[in-house]
Formats: structure tokens, sequence, C-alpha cells
């Protein structure tokens, strides 16, 4: 089960902890992986582990240009492209009231835009071969909202609307759109709280700790994988019970 | 009948799995056809691939006949 030998996938943000679980499970299934993200040095590090089966595509996902160029440049590293994971992703805090325009257009063009365009690139190859798995990578707040983040919880949204869409349009192809949304997960993210924001946190989580990028990770496995093919336009939540659909 | 008119009529003729004599210069792809919107996306995909000619979005859009397909792959593929 959940064999993902032969498939060529493309992970962004695969230097993040999340998006580095998410490469290096992809990989353990069996998959070729392309991976991508801003810091070279940082990518190649995660390659020299993986060992085989391994691409490394930089792309700054906040450069439109680049942006164009990521989805063509895996195609042609992996031969072709069977699994997209949009996970890269930043925050640019701030309370509604003081939030400025680039601290808004900056999340949205990472978080969103970019998925869009990646998805739509990858989507015509996907469409050809007759088959597809694009996971997008939201984020609780997206659902419930979080005080601080209007960007973040906007952009985190506005992926599970996309993916609904592209998911009615091109489920008749046997390309499933899905997204996977994770809760408070042991990142370096997380790690920069104190131990004050950490109990405050954990008094909300049924499960009573964080989770791990590693259970992030299995739910893209699932999604990606050819026995979850019935399975699209959903938001499959990593959260620990800290809220429930 | 031309070179290019025989190529697209095999290529609609294949990708919707219609009759071969349907498939005529007047038949619009999606009232006559059969097809729906994201079959004439992959038809148009199909048609860049055979001739190797890149069709802009804005040309697609203007492509919903057969005849259509044909007179703008005649216009725009080198011989």
């Amino acid at each position: 089960m959940f064999e993902l030998k032969g498939r060529k996938a493309l992970v962004t943000g695969a230097t993040g902890g999340i998006g580095g679980a998410i490469a290096r499970a992809l990989h353990a299934r069996g998959a070729e992986v392309a991976l991508s993200g801003t810091r070279r040095e940082a990518l190649e590090k995660l390659a020299g582990e993986l060992g085989e089966r391994v691409h490394v595509v930089p792309a700054n996902l906040a450069d439109t240009a680049e942006v164009e160029a990521l989805v063509p440049a895996a195609e042609q590293a992996l031969g072709g492209l069977d699994i997209l994971v949009n996970n890269a992703g930043i925050t640019r805090d701030n309370l509604f009231m003081r939030m400025k325009d680039e601290e808004w257009d900056a999340v949205i063009a990472v978080n969103l835009t970019s998925a869009f365009r990646l998805s739509r690139a990858a989507v015509k190859g996907m469409m050809r071969r007759r088959f597809g798995r694009i996971v997008g990578i939201g984020s609780i707040v997206g659902a419930t909202g979080n005080p601080g983040q209007g960007n973040y919880a906007a952009a985190k949204a506005g992926l599970v609307g996309m993916t609904k869409a592209l998911a009615a349009e091109v489920a008749s192809r046997s390309i499933t759109v899905n997204c996977v949304a994770p809760g408070f997960i042991e990142t370096p993210m997380t790690d920069a709280l104190n131990d004050k924001q950490r109990e405050s946190i954990l008094g909300n989580v049924p499960a009573g700790r964080l989770g791990t990028g590693e259970e992030v990770a299995a739910a893209v496995v699932y999604l990606a994988s050819d026995e979850a093919a019935y399975v699209t336009g959903q938001t499959l939540h990593v959260n620990g019970g800290m809220a429930m659909f | 009948m031309s070179d290019i008119a025989e190529r697209v009529k095999k290529i609609v003729v294949e990708h919707l799995g219609v009759d071969a004599e349907k498939v005529t210069d007047s038949a619009n792809f999606i009232d006559d056809l059969g097809a729906d919107s994201l079959d004439t996306v992959e038809l148009v995909m199909a048609f860049e691939e055979e001739f190797s000619v890149e069709i802009p979005d804005d040309a697609a859009e203007t492509i919903v006949t057969v005849g259509d397909a044909i007179k703008f792959l005649e216009k725009n593929v080198a011989a």
C-alpha cells in the first residue's frame, strides 16, 4: 500500500521542517523527488542525505519568473511530473489594523499565487499522462482564523477553495487535488515559542502534544498514492484534534 | 483532403471517440461532437504536439469547429 515507486514528485519549500519531512517520506516510498526552495546549500545537503533519485531545483517563489520556470525545470530533471506538493509558505504576521500592504501582498504571492501558477503549469502534463496528484499544504489557521495572521489565514483558506475548483475540473482525467492542513507541528517556527506560549497552545490540543513533520508527511504520502484515487477536493486535517470539522 | 486536415480529423476521432463521418469541417466540437470544455483544451494540446506549433490562448478560443482548427493550422504550420 501507498507505494510511490516510479512516481515523480516536486516539493516546494523542501528545506523547511514540514517540507523536508514530506520530501523524505515521498522518497522513502520510492518516488523520484525534485527539491525546491530558496537556499541551494540546504537543498543540496538534503539531496546528499537522500542519495539516489533526487534533484535540486532552487526557486524563489516571490519571483514570478522563477515560479514560471520551476515546473518546466522539474519536469526536465525528473522526466515528467506526477506529484506536485505546494508546501512553500511564509508568514508576515501583524495585527490587522497595522498590516502593511507589502505584508499582505508578500504572503498572498508566495502562499497562494505561486501555488496557482505551479498547479496550472503542472496540470497540463498530468492531463496528457492521465494521472496526477496535487497536494497543497494548508493550515488549521485557514479554517479557524488566528489573530495577527489575516494575510496567512486568507492565503490558506484561498488554497482550499482553489483546490476544490481545480479538483472538480480535472477529476475526470484521474488527477486529484487535495490539501493537508497541519495544526501545531514541531518545526523551527514552533521551537521559537516560549514555555508559556507552548503551554497555552497545548491546552487546546486534545492529543496533548505538538505534531511532527513526519505525521504531516504521512498524510501527503496517502493523498499522493494510487490508493487515494477517489479522494479529491478534500482537506485532511492533521492537528491532534485541535479543531474538528 | 489536405494532409493537415486528415491529421486533425484523426486526432479528433481518437480523442473524442466519435465516428469519422461525423467529423466534418463544420462540426462544432462541443455542440456536434459532444466535447466538454476540458476536451477542447486537450484537443488544442494534441494539435500543438502533433504539429509542433504553439496555439496561443486567444487563438485557441476561436477554434470551435473542426474547420477552424484546420484553417488555423494550415496558416500557421510550416509546410
